[in-house]
């Protein structure tokens, strides 16, 4: 296997992160706003595992703390989906610009 | 006696404080408690007047400040320039308050008319017992307090407000000349003290022209005060006060203090020619110019007024010719018989109830005491034969010739032309002829009025006989005594009384021709000369020019900094108000409660964070 060296893998993960951050700030459907944060999270991720293979000390230890936060994240999500649902039953809506109770 | 010389002045500061606590209470009475405590000082200078005829001069003073080397001090000082003006202005001042008793009768605020009169009485008396520049500083604004007050005393009157504010601000102009000199002279000498200035000057610490400018800047604040061209133009407007005001402020005492300021300060004067020069011809030019104003006045107080400004004039002219007793001269016998003018013009303002001339006449026959006492001031400040004017004035005349400067001798032989003409126009207008006015029954005045009037009537006719070259110059003796060695001023030519004496003649005579028999018409000037006429009837249009010159520019010059305070001031002001409250706008638009935009707004902050961050190059670094 070729070895890509450090920046790539940094690089893809900005990417990624930006797209997500852009999703989760302008998005008007709350669902694509949680898809966009889990492709945050990812991002982060993907940070993990590349410092944990060409970081200062390589190891094991990154990429096992990052099957820990897709698990985690995987918990998130299925309880953000949870809100997700109780709020539409509430407000019959999942347009995220209708949802200003922080204002209230 | 001499040390208890101090509690002159302080007599009639209790009566003011007196005045001013009880003088609700004491209403019309209030006016006896001014007149005892202004008749006391009254004895008290007329014995420091004598004790000081064979005395030395007498000083006492105490430590006020002690700045670094320089010690100012407070106290008073008994010499003999001193002595003779307590006594002018404690008996020129008890009679006005005296005259003031019937005068102001009826009047609502009595005792604040006697309390305003007592200030300034304290004023005067301290400022010319102050032994040092700084002290007569401070009571030279005083009495400018008391000025401004009384001639604002009928407040209710708009004209009487602007002339009083008109009065201080005149008058603070030349003040601001006396201030700079007396800070230079500080400067110089290192001392307020008059002793100390004249010895600096003797010894030549000071440069002459350093002499020269601090002499011109202290006769500055001589020329506001006794309302010498071109700032005089106060001192007319001044008569809106009652009349007992100007005869006690504005022709005895307070406008011959800036007579009295040069007097005081004669040797710095005297050391230089030039200085000296200033001040002749500032008099010699002020006394023709007003006294031509007065030819053409309607207004019985305004022609006395400028009458005065002439006078005034007149002494300044002596004082820069050398004649340093003939300008003292003048000052004392002016004092008396142009009181005495400004109490019997009042007395016939008290009687037909108006100013204006042209509404008065034949009042000869209906003011018995009134208008022989009127007729005695009139024949005095003309120069008439051996009343006192006649010999202060010949004096004058003698010291100016002497000095060699012709050109002001002659304007002064003309001013008494015109001194002698407009007195007698308003003598005959006034009092002869047939009366014009609206009033129906004329009564003389009561005795509390008249009885200031013949003692100063009795003033104007003796009070030449103390410096003649026929009886004695006592005078000139009493003064000589002093710091000033006066110049010998006896062998005048004969001439000049002669032809003095034919000038105001004349101007009698000519006053009679026109104003009694009508020979000559009145309007002949207007008629033959409409466009000198006017002019002189405006007063030159010295009112108008400085209107136009200089209010109307510090007009423009603070209206163009009203802008420049109105658009750019204001304006970063109101800028300051626009960022903040667009900022706040902005601030209160993010918090919609919209989970998105705080995120944005957080994001941002964090790119701001981090902008910083890479700039300074971090915190530690």
């Amino acid at each position: 296997m070729s070895s890509l060296p450090l920046p790539v893998f940094l690089v893809l993960a900005l990417i990624l992160f930006c797209i997500g951050l852009f999703g989760a700030l302008t998005k008007r459907n709350a669902v694509i706003v949680l898809i966009s944060i889990e492709l945050m999270l990812n991002a982060v991720n993907i940070n993990l595992v590349a410092f944990s293979k060409y970081g200062p000390n390589p190891g094991i230890t990154g990429q096992i703390f990052s099957l820990f936060t897709i698990t985690v994240a995987a918990a998130e999500a299925a309880v953000g989906l949870a809100i997700l649902f109780a709020l539409y039953r509430n407000r019959r809506t999942v347009n995220v610009n209708e949802m200003d109770q922080l204002k209230r | 006696m001499m040390q208890y010389a101090w509690l002159i002045p302080l007599m009639p500061l209790l009566s003011f404080i007196l005045l001013l606590l009880l003088g609700k209470k004491l209403k019309e009475a209030s006016a006896y408690v001014g007149i005892w405590l202004t008749a006391v000082p009254l004895v008290m200078s007329f014995i420091v007047f004598f004790g000081q005829w064979g005395g030395e001069s007498y000083k006492a003073e105490g430590t006020w400040l002690t700045i670094g080397h320089a010690v100012i001090t407070f106290g008073i000082e008994i010499n003999p320039l001193n002595s003779l003006m307590l006594v002018i202005v404690s008996l020129v001042s008890f009679l006005v308050h005296l005259y003031s008793k019937g005068y102001m009768n009826g009047d609502e605020r009595v005792p604040v008319f006697f309390a305003y009169l007592g200030l300034f009485t304290f004023a005067m008396l301290g400022l010319v017992m102050s032994p040092n520049l700084l002290q007569l500083y401070m009571f030279w604004e005083l009495v400018g307090l008391g000025s401004f007050l009384l001639i604002g005393y009928y407040y209710f009157k708009p004209e009487a407000r602007q002339a009083a504010k008109k009065a201080f601000i005149m008058t603070r102009i030349g003040d601001v000349g006396l201030f700079i000199g007396m800070i230079l002279l500080f400067w110089q000498v290192g001392s307020f003290e008059f002793d100390d200035i004249f010895k600096a000057v003797a010894s030549h610490e000071m440069t002459h022209a350093m002499i020269t400018l601090t002499a011109i800047l202290i006769f500055v604040g001589a020329i506001g005060k006794s309302g010498q061209l071109p700032l005089h133009t106060w001192l007319p407007d001044a008569m809106e006060g009652p009349t007992p005001v100007s005869a006690l402020i504005h022709a005895a005492t307070m406008v011959a203090a800036g007579v009295y300021l040069v007097a005081t300060m004669y040797p710095l004067f005297a050391a230089s020619t030039a200085a000296l020069t200033t001040v002749a011809v500032v008099g010699g030019v002020t006394a023709i110019f007003a006294a031509s104003i007065g030819l053409m006045q309607k207004d019985i107080k305004r022609v006395l007024a400028y009458s005065t400004v002439s006078q005034l004039g007149y002494m300044m002219l002596a004082l820069g010719s050398g004649g340093y007793v003939a300008g003292v001269f003048h000052l004392t016998t002016h004092a008396f018989f142009k009181a005495l003018l400004f109490l019997a013009a009042g007395s016939v303002i008290h009687a037909v109830h108006t100013q204006d001339i042209e509404k008065m006449g034949g009042l000869y026959r209906k003011l018995k005491r009134t208008g022989p006492l009127f007729l005695i001031g009139a024949l005095a400040i003309s120069g008439f034969p051996l009343l006192s004017g006649f010999f202060s004035k010949d004096q004058i005349l003698a010291a100016t010739y002497e000095d060699g400067r012709f050109g002001l001798f002659w304007l002064a032989i003309i001013a008494a032309f015109f001194t002698a003409f407009y007195m007698f126009r308003l003598f005959f207008m006034v009092f002869t002829g047939e009366f014009r006015g609206a009033a129906k029954e004329v009564h003389e005045s009561p005795g509390v009025m008249t009885f200031p009037m013949i003692v100063l009537g009795i003033l104007a006719v003796l009070a030449g006989y103390v410096n003649t070259s026929w009886f004695g110059t006592f005078l000139s003796d009493y003064l000589g005594k002093g710091e000033v060695a006066p110049l010998a001023s006896n062998h005048e030519p004969i001439w000049i009384s002669v032809v003095a004496t034919l000038v105001s003649l004349l101007g009698i005579f000519m006053a009679y021709l026109i104003y009694k028999k009508g020979s000559l018409s009145r309007d002949w000037l207007s008629r033959h000369l409409p466009s000198l006429s006017s002019v002189v009837y405006n007063k030159y249009y010295i009112d108008e020019v400085y209107h136009a010159v200089i209010v109307r520019g510090v007009r423009a010059f603070s209206y163009g900094w009203s802008l420049i305070d109105r658009y750019i001031v204001e304006g970063i002001v109101n800028g300051a108000v626009a960022l903040v409250h667009w900022l706040a706008k902005l601030g209160s638009k993010c918090q919609n409660g919209q989970v998105q935009t705080y995120g944005a707004v957080a994001f941002v902050g964090l790119v701001l964070l981090l902008l910083i961050f890479a700039v300074s190059g971090g915190y530690f670094s």
